[in-house]
């Protein structure tokens, strides 16, 4: 990928900074659910609407964005970005995607203590906690169910190893995150475990 | 220097984290939970909850709101932009690699590793939401017969309906009413 190719995208249409902004910043206010919901919209918007993607690259740069650390929003607008017109690009588009987000939490903060010092919006909140409760523990049900059916030795024993540390002798998360990453990095380059 | 911690507590979260929006939730429950105690596990599970409801990822939802609260504005945006820092530059840096090699391997084997990780992290701290829902306490309780009924109704309750593929938005609404009205019931009882 050429420097010139990738501002050429920028240089051909005016005002593409802001519009690249406008539309990132309105999709990323009005998308509840996260990653998996808001890049099939930038998607249709940079590809579909402007045409400043290809189909092709799209798929290869939001792989990229699922395999790297971070939020996969944030992530795939940073790349996105960073193709189209390069770090301006990528600031601009990164600035779009946490923008709403930052404005709707701060006004949600500063209220917070007088919103749950009320006794009814406590026993709501208390209400909503089992809720959310209850999709975590669905989504590692879930999670596991899928592990524990691909019957691989190495993949199930990080879990219990991972799972004992963490719950009962309160190890460090993120050393137990490098002690897993090295042992795949040692053992599961194979394609089987990619699935 | 409150500012600086902040950012760099929430660009670790963010280099650590891989696997979306309910794989960061662990990672900044120890920073922020157990770590610097900037909030209550009760707080951190509203904001989790608050997070399904608003748009945006979780990570930045909780880096806002635990920056907001320690800090005022100022630690909202520390701690955003020290989140997405992380991002930006691996971003950067694996588009030019990838345009110049293909596929990595190295690359491939680590997130192999991870990925079970990420199962077990998930796992466990489900396991610390379900006790605080049951007992109202963070850590495992010593006296099991202290459970709260409400907890065990709405969490049951919730369970069901989300086996059973209900949207995420009608099942906060449906609990936080069903919740409101027990909580109300039970003072008039």
């Amino acid at each position: 990928m050429s420097h010139e190719e990738m501002k050429s995208v920028a240089a051909s249409c005016p005002n593409f900074y802001w519009k690249l902004f406008q539309s990132t910043f309105l999709i990323s206010a009005f998308t509840v659910g996260g990653g998996f919901v808001i890049i099939p919209l930038l998607r249709a918007k940079y590809v579909d609407e402007y045409g400043w993607l290809t189909d092709k690259d799209t798929l290869n740069l939001v792989s990229i964005a699922q395999s790297m650390p971070g939020v996969v929003a944030v992530n795939a607008s940073i790349i996105l970005g960073y193709r189209m017109a390069g770090l301006a690009g990528a600031l601009t588009a990164l600035a779009a995607t946490i923008l709403p987000p930052l404005i709707t939490l701060s006004a949600i903060a500063c209220a917070y203590s007088w919103f749950a010092s009320n006794p009814y919006v406590r026993y709501a909140l208390k209400g909503m906690q089992c809720g959310a409760t209850a999709l975590i523990v669905n989504v590692a049900i879930d999670l596991l169910q899928k592990q524990i059916k691909k019957k691989l030795l190495l993949p199930l024993a990080i879990i219990a190893g991972t799972f004992i540390a963490n719950f009962f002798f309160d190890v460090n998360i993120m050393l137990l995150v490098i002690i897993d990453g090295i042992i795949g990095l040692l053992f599961l380059r194979g394609q089987k475990y990619s699935k | 220097m409150i500012y600086l911690l902040l950012f760099w507590e929430f660009a670790k979260v963010a280099v650590f984290c891989v696997g979306g929006g309910y794989a960061s939730m662990p990672l900044i429950q120890s920073a922020v939970v157990d770590t610097y105690h900037w909030m209550s596990l009760g707080e951190f599970i509203d904001i989790f909850t608050i997070s399904q409801m608003t748009p945006g990822p979780i990570g930045i939802n909780a880096a806002t709101f635990a920056g907001q609260k320690i800090a005022g504005l100022g630690g909202a945006v520390c701690a955003t932009v020290g989140f997405c820092t992380p991002s930006l530059l691996i971003g950067i840096a694996l588009t030019r690699l990838f345009f110049s090699y293909g596929d990595i391997g190295a690359i491939r084997g680590i997130l192999n590793g991870l990925r079970p990780a990420v199962v077990a992290l998930i796992a466990a701290a489900g396991i610390s939401f379900v006790v605080l829902a049951l007992w109202n306490t963070e850590t495992l309780p010593a006296d099991l017969t202290a459970i709260d009924p409400l907890g065990v109704i709405i969490l049951a309750g919730s369970l069901a309906a989300v086996r059973r593929k209900s949207g995420v938005i009608p099942l906060l609404a449906g609990s936080g009413i069903i919740g409101l009205l027990l909580g109300i019931a039970r003072q008039f009882l």
